[in-house]
């Protein structure tokens, strides 16, 4: 199991550029599709929230990769963040 | 503690907590619901200023200051306390609402109208953000080990109960200001849509009331007094990578597949039964109405479950459900409200036309309503504005609007439809908060969990009506191809919910 979840950390992490790159692609071709500023602002916001979520979707990924879900805490006292 | 909850008894605990957020969930709602009579008053479309600072409302609002409001109401909420921090959200809900329903039209003061509106609006977004994660923190500090699912699964039906309240409030107002139909809901577009807005402050009043008779979280309270309290819960929660890889596992493993979920049952049904199945207004919302009373205890039976047999499959088993069952449950819904092949009785069809001479012009509308029966049951109106010109010129015909209302059989068959989606989002939601306040420390726990579930649901939900209609824009030939957006999101999030998510319940949340 833990050979699977770490396997599929790299399928996550180039998930995150490919979803990316399909949002941004798609967001050019409907602004060039329809240059008023609804669609402009509409897809550039889209862009914006997505940019900081696929950099996490490669953060996830790399410590899936990492081995870093291996093992779950079993308590959220475990979490050391002090 | 135990002194704590003896003069707080759980209860009036939930009460407290789910009274305030069941308005804040209204007062979000209702801005959402009359958007098309706020772009009228607020932002014309013959003003390009104007429309931009409309787009900004819609987007901004929901997608950018949700999550923001989750971090900088977060952070208070570990710092200070979760009853101060989620006051303070419910005041500035409720104010700001109730200031929409003053706020002058544009036809009135002009670009200040959109300007202030666009500001409250954010007011609004940033609340919302920031009061989810204290009650849910609140009532699960409160709530023994063993049932914190079921208490907790209260406060997760105000999100839907919200939804209710202000479809209710809406459709009340609109058919009660006159006792000619047609007459109320002029008067509803012209200022009776402030109604809803200024009604608010009653409700804040009582909540107010109510919250501030609370106590402290006995765990926030003991961990102040230990001065144990975090001094930097944003650092706290996203620096350390032990606590970072839970927030995104958290979002990517359950929180973004519940809320593409959530808003396919309650907001992109509501879309597809108006633009797909053009279904009437009136009709839409009961359907939706009768749909979330018969789903609502599902929250609770689902929360209570998740006690017994751990969050996560139940979770992800109404994500699966959900994946599976969509295409066919929408394609029902068309089939029902079809007329496609049907001929219309033409001895039942009845055409009522009425003038409204435009003053100082040289034209008339006409307003032409055709109504059809359909052997089927269904009546469609087809409503129609022509210019009437005083001279030679022909009459100019506008764009039709056609609407059908069901028959009872097909209605109920409809409402079941409805009721089938919202099911699974009780699943997927009933134990959402218990999953979440059981993955966090204390000290940190009201920013940690805030953020996910407003990325998740602000962001990953809150666009599903928005991504869904624009690709049905985009591929118009296939009237289900908007689905796809929530199956892909949720598929995914299964597939990692199923890899690395824990199903073990915490039984210590006081760490």
């Amino acid at each position: 199991m833990n050979l699977l979840k770490r396997a599929a950390g790299i399928f996550w992490m180039a998930l995150a550029p490919t979803s990316l790159w399909f949002l941004i692609s798609t967001a050019l071709q409907e602004v060039a599709k329809k240059p008023v500023m609804d669609t402009k602002i509409q897809w550039s916001v889209f862009c914006l929230v997505f940019i900081p979520i696929s950099v996490g979707l490669f953060l996830f990924g790399w410590y899936a990769w990492k081995g870093e879900y291996d093992e779950l805490p079993k308590s959220s006292g475990e979490l050391d963040v002090d | 503690m135990k002194s704590l909850q003896t003069r707080n008894p759980i209860w009036q605990v939930i009460g407290a907590s789910s009274v305030g957020t069941l308005i804040e969930w209204y007062d979000f709602y209702i801005f959402g619901s009359l958007a098309p009579i706020i772009a009228a008053q607020f932002f014309p479309k013959t003003d390009p200023t104007a429309a931009l600072l409309a787009t900004l409302a819609t987007f901004a609002a929901g997608f950018i200051v949700r999550p923001f409001g989750a971090l900088v109401f977060g952070r208070l909420g570990d710092m200070i306390g979760r009853k101060y921090t989620f006051l303070l959200t419910l005041i500035l809900m409720g104010g700001s609402t109730f200031l929409i329903g003053l706020v002058p039209g544009y036809a009135s003061i002009g670009f200040a109208a959109p300007i202030i509106v666009l500001l409250l609006r954010l007011i609004q977004g940033l609340a919302l953000g920031g009061e989810y994660g204290g009650a849910a923190t609140y009532v699960a500090e409160h709530a023994p080990a063993g049932k914190r699912g079921y208490y907790t699964s209260w406060i997760q039906t105000t999100a839907t109960l919200g939804l209710l309240l202000s479809l209710g409030i809406i459709l009340s107002t609109r058919s009660h200001l006159d006792a000619d139909a047609g007459l109320s809901v002029q008067k509803f577009e012209e200022w009776g849509w402030r109604i809803p807005f200024l009604l608010s402050i009653v409700l804040l009043g009582v909540s107010v009331y109510i919250r501030l008779r609370m106590k402290e979280s006995p765990l926030f309270t003991a961990l102040k007094a230990s001065g144990k309290t975090s001094s930097n819960p944003i650092r706290e929660s996203f620096a350390h990578r032990s606590n970072l890889k839970m927030v995104l596992l958290a979002l990517f493993g359950m929180v973004m597949g519940q809320g593409v979920v959530w808003y396919t049952g309650q907001f992109y049904a509501q879309t597809f039964l108006e633009n797909a199945c053009r279904i009437d207004f009136g009709q839409t919302r009961t359907i939706l109405i009768w749909s979330i009373m018969l789903a609502t205890p599902f929250f609770i039976l689902f929360g209570w479950l998740s006690d017994h047999i751990g969050r996560k499959w139940i979770m992800l088993a109404g994500m699966l459900l959900a994946i599976v069952s969509y295409r066919p449950v929408y394609q029902a819904m068309l089939n029902t409200a079809s007329t496609q092949g049907l001929t219309a009785d033409p001895s039942l069809e009845r055409v009522d036309r009425s003038m409204s001479p435009a003053q100082g012009q040289d034209w008339s509308l006409v307003h032409v309503t055709t109504h059809r029966a359909f052997p089927n049951g269904i009546v469609e109106k087809e409503v129609r504005k022509d210019t009437l010109y005083h001279d030679e010129r022909p009459v100019l015909s506008g764009a039709p609007k056609v609407s059908r209302e069901l028959p009872s059989d097909k209605y109920r068959w409809m409402v079941m439809l409805v009721f089938i989606q919202i099911l699974f989002v009780t699943m997927v939601y009933g134990p959402i908060a218990a999953f979440l306040v059981e993955m966090f420390p204390t000290r940190i726990r009201y920013t940690s969990m805030s953020l996910p579930y407003h990325v998740g649901n602000g962001v990953f939900g809150g666009l599903t009506p928005f991504i869904a209609v624009l690709l049905t824009t985009m591929n118009a030939h296939d009237p289900l191809v908007g689905l796809w957006y929530p199956i892909c999101v949720a598929g995914i999030c299964l597939a990692i919910g199923t890899l690395y998510v824990s199903n073990k319940i915490d039984p210590n949340v006081n760490d």
